[in-house]
């Protein structure tokens, strides 16, 4: 679904001889929109920027089937659960591009895995959040996903190419997730009050936590510079953000619902819409791992991660047994 | 029970006939049968191909980016082997 910009400086600096010479020709080529390929030699940070970017872009996709998993068997129609099921296959797929992509780098999907089980790899703080009505399922879907559009639209012109190629592939998919989404909302805002107060309900609660989901602020943002330099990054946090709000407050207007900001306007001179401060202390607790969910999320991954270990042995077990037979 | 990974396959797609197979991505399977359904499943999920190809990536031998100047230098002054390289005086027709 979406990756979060929550890269913390890289502790160790790898010693590999990296010259001068050999970095200004990489930026050439970054400069001149060549697109870096799996082999291609490229510095250690921009390796390992990208390693942690991805990954945690997999991870984010892999944790959110949790919230939308929450309601497949509650969905209030057949039609209704074959689309949540559709779109939380989606993002099982969505999770495997990236995490495919990630491996060009060097790393192994044990790593990856071992990494989000362990909580050392970070995903989303969205994801820690709760989804407590069926609304949720749409808002999740409007906003949420709608806010990863906005972020990973550029993605797909990354420096990088096997992460470009797969995030067009999760771009394509991410809109039918959205427009569900809208949907959904869509139909509970046509309807009875009391369903009209559950979408204006879950835009309450899940507005805040998508704007926070393009991360800190510029000023705030640590390796924004060297990301958009590299051009993995192609737009700030902010301008993100920002565009995200100028779209969606004209949806939530269309909806007749309301978004829970006393202090968004529409400011004539720069035709944007101004929006107040952010809680970045719930943000940063989120993400140190004291949100609503983080907890549950983990261990429930790390249930189905255990439940699944016999049938990848027995996989295991079969395939040797065949490829012995073959040999004999 | 062993903790070997599986091993990884690139996935490759017909879009339609007529075209030919494009890589897609890659997959990790215990075995063939099994590389080509985890493909089928990821890659298309929306009618994306009409024929899928699996492989396994070790079997796959590759062109050393390091070395790609000297390794396709033998076309880079053949310029000759264009039809752009011949003059054509003004005139002549269907050439």
């Amino acid at each position: 679904m979406y990756t979060q910009g929550l890269d913390q400086a890289g502790k160790e600096q790898r010693e590999v001889a990296e010259t001068a010479d050999m970095l200004a020709a990489f930026q050439a080529r970054i400069d001149a929109e060549e697109k870096i390929e799996a082999k291609d030699w490229m510095p250690e940070a921009y390796r390992r920027t990208l390693i942690r970017q991805i990954s945690q872009h997999a991870h984010s996709e892999i944790i959110g089937m949790q919230p939308e998993g929450n309601w497949l068997t509650r969905a209030p129609s057949l039609k209704r659960k074959a689309i949540l099921l559709a779109k939380v296959q989606d993002e099982a797929g969505h999770g495997l591009y990236l995490y495919s992509a990630a491996e060009t780098l060097g790393v192994s999907r044990d790593q990856l895995v071992g990494d989000l089980l362990s909580g050392k790899a970070k995903y989303s703080s969205i994801f820690n959040y709760p989804t407590l009505s069926w609304a949720d399922i749409g808002a999740v879907g409007w906003l949420v996903d709608g806010a990863a559009i906005m972020n990973q639209i550029p993605l797909c012109r990354c420096s990088y190419g096997p992460y470009a190629r797969a995030m067009v592939r999760v771009c394509k998919e991410e809109s039918f997730h959205q427009r569900q989404g809208f949907e959904i909302m869509l139909t509970l805002c046509r309807g009875t009050d009391e369903q009209k107060a559950m979408a204006q309900d879950a835009l309450s609660r899940w507005w805040w936590p998508s704007l926070m989901m393009f991360g800190p602020n510029d000023s705030e943002s640590k390796h924004s510079a060297q990301s958009m330099a590299w051009k993995i990054k192609r737009f700030t946090n902010d301008e993100l953000r920002q565009k995200f709000v100028d779209v969606t407050v004209q949806q939530a207007e269309y909806l007749g619902i309301s978004v829970p900001d006393k202090d968004l306007r529409f400011d004539e001179s720069s035709g944007h819409h101004t929006f107040g401060e952010i809680d970045w202390q719930e943000f940063m607790d989120v993400i140190a791992g004291n949100g609503p969910c983080n907890k549950q999320r983990l261990e429930k991954r790390q249930a189905a991660h255990d439940d699944g270990a016999w049938v990848r042995e027995a996989a295991q077990a079969y395939a040797s047994k065949q490829a012995a037979l073959a040999a004999a | 029970m062993s903790k070997q990974e599986w091993p990884l396959y690139e996935v490759f797609i017909r879009t339609k006939s007529g075209l030919s197979h494009r890589h897609a991505g890659s997959v990790h399977a215990a075995d063939d049968q099994m590389a080509l359904d985890n493909a089928r499943d990821t890659y298309t999920r929306r009618r994306e191909g009409v024929s899928l190809w699996v492989v396994r990536s070790d079997s796959i031998v590759a062109s050393d980016p390091a070395e790609t100047a000297a390794f396709f230098e033998p076309a880079e002054d053949k310029i000759y082997r264009h039809p752009t390289f011949y003059e054509i005086p003004d005139g002549v027709e269907n050439l």
